[in-house]
């Protein structure tokens, strides 16, 4: 083999990279400033965020927050940062901040909507994460019960008599579905908890209360308000129509012809009108469709279609994971011999539900902040609280400082929650990808 | 020897449960009468309430007059109208903010969702301060937050008087931007047609259809120039220069029938307190408009951002190892993939604006809600025929849109064989 003299016998000890190319030089040069598109790009949107920053910095240092009124804060900005200087009025929020959380609620009675919202973060840990003791699941079934005693108080034997008609279906179930099998148990179970419901449970409850009266103060729904209305709100119709969506969901792809045609019915025909249209309709036709003489709470139908629109794009979302499963898993479940539930609750759904959760998540996400809605219909959450505080003399003018707080708090909220997903997202990846 | 086969059991009433050969007609029976009697409970409960309130359903109310006014409108209207031509004029409110909004959110979407893939890490994070801060924040919020800074800050009609004038109209002194709306120039015609009598209901202008046509012969003989280019390539293999051509016969036609016609701008202006001529677009019109663009925008650059993401570099690479130039591997490779993945979200977004479009009545802006269901309803006090027909002009032109959408998705979706 000949010689070949011109190859190296020992190895380079390797160089540094050149300067401009490593550390913040280069980092800076290779992001910022690399070709002269990139330049301007690099110094217009400096400009921009300059020139925003200077604009509502000073207004937010330059502030107020100890006036009683507009004018007073005026006055006092005026003293401590000299005439002509724009600022905030920061006072709005520290005298109001409360009624923009509770709304009209009684103040003595503020702990009852913060323990029902500590309580919902306990039942939902068990449920986000899943490292939580499992034994929380039963206090998540029950809570839904304990969070409208809380808020709407009354005696507590009304809400435990729900309970209880559940509880009662559920044993008629078990008892009946040993004796003629499930469906016939079903059946049976859902009329003793009607009938229950419809019938007994009222009387029942009216009676043990006058033995045995344990109960708070009762609060009315005109005065919920704030982020107090729209959490409830959104709370109960994300956790209503999550259920109802995968419903209609399966409707939509079964293969009954009928109930199919219900299914895709309903679904277009809420996806197809805004919402406030069905706000109009909880606030003014909802009494006309009922028997004569309903007349329930406003909040409650607002509620109600909150929860039907939610549902119809909840259904939507799970059906495009429903179609995103391989057929295989369906025919897998089926060879094994799973009926249908068993094959959608142990097959199919973990896994279409699993590809949904994105589209889920940001179907929650515009349900809360749909909940702002409502202030057309007459309901006081935040946007329409800053028309009430506005309404009082000392502080008729004052809007920025309003919006601001109530941008920044459902900011906050929507944030946190797509973050969540996010989470959720690549906690559930099992692919390798 | 008893020999009873279990085979020929006769039908006993336990098989509509439990037989899997009759419990989907079980089912769907029982679902249906479910269905109709809750559709007849509500349809009873419906009668008798009207019937307790004395009023039954009609809509004579509709021929009325309204007696109301509306500021914004795209056609004739006075207070002396019916009702039915308020709910038309809201109507026409409506799909002129859509139109706008669509227009304004998919070019803003665009440039957005580009810049966010930008390598410059500067406007990449600040195109995603601007996603996540319009998605996560109600849209309501925006409209009446962006109304506030149109009546607040804006100067006054009153300001651009004087020699020394606050303020000063731009472009040229032709648009004004106020306090109370942005005036911006009326076309007008030295020699115009004049109008066509539409069933004595409204007026079209002869010249407006006149351009509209005039640009419709242009592209359909610009496309014919086009397919004779293509079969000329697929004969010859050679393709002949035809964009000078093409541009002309689009923009030619409508620019010699505007000269033709004695076209000239209306400026508008000021006399005593406010401006007159011109185009006035109120501050609610504009208010919604960019808000719902804004907010929309958002969301449509996000769509952008995965569409183009979703085209795998391959796709580029093959292209160009094909020998095609850059431009027609955009026009050929890229964008007809990037598109199939982007135009369902994009198309459902325009039907979110749409949707959303009702809450002008938040700020004033007459449009279908504020007409039919808002004032139309509390002067007559008709609320379920009212948000009924509301509703189903909604209905009908988001299941316009989405038969669109589905057309669409037929014709450009993978061919699987």
């Amino acid at each position: 083999m000949p010689q070949t003299a011109f190859a190296r016998t020992e190895i380079l000890a390797p160089k540094p990279a050149p300067r401009v190319e490593v550390g913040v030089v280069g980092w800076v040069s290779k992001n910022l400033f690399g070709g002269w598109l990139n330049t301007l790009l690099t110094i217009v949107s400096v400009y921009l965020v300059a020139a925003a920053l200077i604009a509502v910095i000073p207004w937010m240092i330059q502030s107020s927050w100890t006036a009683q009124s507009l004018n007073e804060c005026r006055d006092q900005i005026a003293q401590m940062y000299g005439e002509g200087v724009n600022g905030a009025c920061w006072s709005v929020i520290r005298e109001r901040y409360l009624q923009l959380f509770y709304g009209f609620y009684p103040s003595d009675g503020y702990w009852r909507p913060n323990l029902a919202l500590v309580l919902m973060l306990v039942a939902l840990s068990p449920v986000l994460f899943t490292s939580v003791p499992r034994k929380l699941l039963w206090f998540s079934a029950v809570y839904p019960f304990l969070a409208y005693w809380l808020l709407w108080g009354g005696s507590i034997w009304f809400p435990a008599s729900i309970i209880g008609g559940l509880a009662l279906g559920y044993g008629v179930l078990v008892a009946a579905a040993r004796r003629f099998g499930f469906l016939a148990g079903f059946i049976c179970g859902a009329l003793a908890t009607l009938i229950w419901l419809f019938y007994l449970g009222g009387p029942v409850a009216g009676a043990v209360h006058q033995v045995v009266p344990i109960g708070i103060e009762a609060v009315e729904s005109a005065r919920f308000g704030g982020f107090m209305l729209s959490t409830t709100i959104g709370v109960t119709g994300i956790a209503c129509s999550l259920p109802l969506g995968i419903l209609l969901a399966l409707g939509r792809k079964s293969d009954l012809l009928i109930v199919k045609s219900l299914c895709v019915g309903f679904i277009e025909f809420i996806r197809g009108v805004p919402l406030i249209t069905l706000l109009f309709v909880a606030s003014t036709l909802l009494n006309i469709f009922l028997p004569p003489g309903t007349n329930f709470d406003l909040i409650l139908r607002v509620v109600i279609m909150v929860t039907l629109f939610s549902a119809a794009y909840i259904a939507e979302v799970v059906r495009g994971g429903l179609a995103g499963l391989p057929s295989g898993q369906y025919e897998a479940a089926d060879a094994l011999g799973l009926d249908y539930w068993r094959s959608m609750r142990l097959v199919v759904l973990p896994q279409a539900l699993k590809i949904s959760i994105p589209g889920i998540v940001s179907t929650f996400i515009g349900l809360f902040k749909d909940t702002t809605l409502v202030s057309i219909i007459g309901l006081l959450d935040p946007l329409g609280l800053t028309n009430t505080i506005r309404a009082d003399a000392a502080w008729n003018g004052v809007v920025w400082e309003l919006y601001a707080f109530v941008a920044a708090l459902f900011f906050i909220f929507c944030f946190a929650m797509s973050r969540y997903s996010m989470y959720l997202e690549r906690k559930l990846q099992t692919e390798h990808r | 020897m008893s020999a009873a086969p279990t085979q020929t059991r006769s039908f006993t009433i336990g098989m509509l449960l439990y037989d899997t050969r009759y419990r989907a007609l079980t089912i769907q029976v029982v679902a249906l009468a479910g269905f109709m009697l809750l559709a007849a409970w509500l349809v009873a409960n419906t009668v008798q309430n009207l019937e307790t309130l004395g009023k039954g359903v009609n809509l004579t109310f509709l021929g009325q007059p309204a007696s109301y006014d509306i500021n914004q409108r795209l056609i004739e209207y006075t207070s002396r109208s019916t009702h039915l031509r308020a709910a038309f004029v809201g109507l026409l409110n409506t799909l002129l903010v859509a139109v706008l909004g669509c227009a304004l959110a998919t070019v803003l979407g665009i440039i957005i969702g580009v810049l966010r893939l930008s390598r410059n890490w500067l406007v990449a994070r600040m195109m995603t301060v601007y996603i996540e801060g319009f998605r996560n924040v109600p849209v309501l919020l925006w409209i009446v937050f962006l109304m506030t800074i149109l009546i607040e800050t804006l100067p006054k009609p009153a300001a651009f008087r004087g020699d020394n004038p606050e303020a000063a109209m731009v472009l040229g002194d032709s648009v004004a931007i106020t306090n109370r709306g942005v005036y911006i120039p009326e076309p007008l015609f030295h020699r115009s047609l004049g109008d066509i009598d539409v069933f004595g209901a409204f007026y079209v202008s002869i010249d407006l259809l006149a351009l509209l046509a005039a640009l419709a012969a242009g592209i359909a003989a610009s496309v014919a120039v086009k397919r004779r280019a293509n079969r000329i390539q697929a004969e010859k293999g050679d393709r002949p220069a035809t964009w000078h051509l093409r541009t002309a016969l689009v923009v030619l036609p409508p620019l010699i029938l505007l000269l033709l016609l004695g076209f000239h701008l209306g400026r508008p202006e000021l006399k005593g307190f406010n401006f007159t001529g011109g185009i006035h677009m109120r501050n609610s019109l504009i208010a919604l408009w960019l808000a719902l663009s804004l907010y929309t925008a958002a969301f449509i650059a996000e769509i952008v951002r995965a569409g183009i993401l979703a085209v795998s570099k391959g796709q580029s690479e093959a292209a160009f190892s094909l020998g095609l130039r850059p431009r027609r591997t955009m026009s050929l490779i890229i964008l007809p993939q990037a598109l199939r993945i982007i135009i369902p979200p994009l198309i459902s977004q325009f039907l979110n604006l749409t949707k959303n479009s009702s809450l002008a009545i938040a700020v004033g802006y007459m449009d279908l809600t504020g007409t039919l269901g808002g004032i139309t309803l509390n002067q007559t006090g008709r609320e379920l025929e009212c948000i009924l027909l509301m509703m189903l002009v909604y209905l009908s032109i988001s299941l316009g849109i989405s038969a669109f959408m589905n057309w669409y998705n037929d014709r450009v979706k993978l061919k699987e064989r």
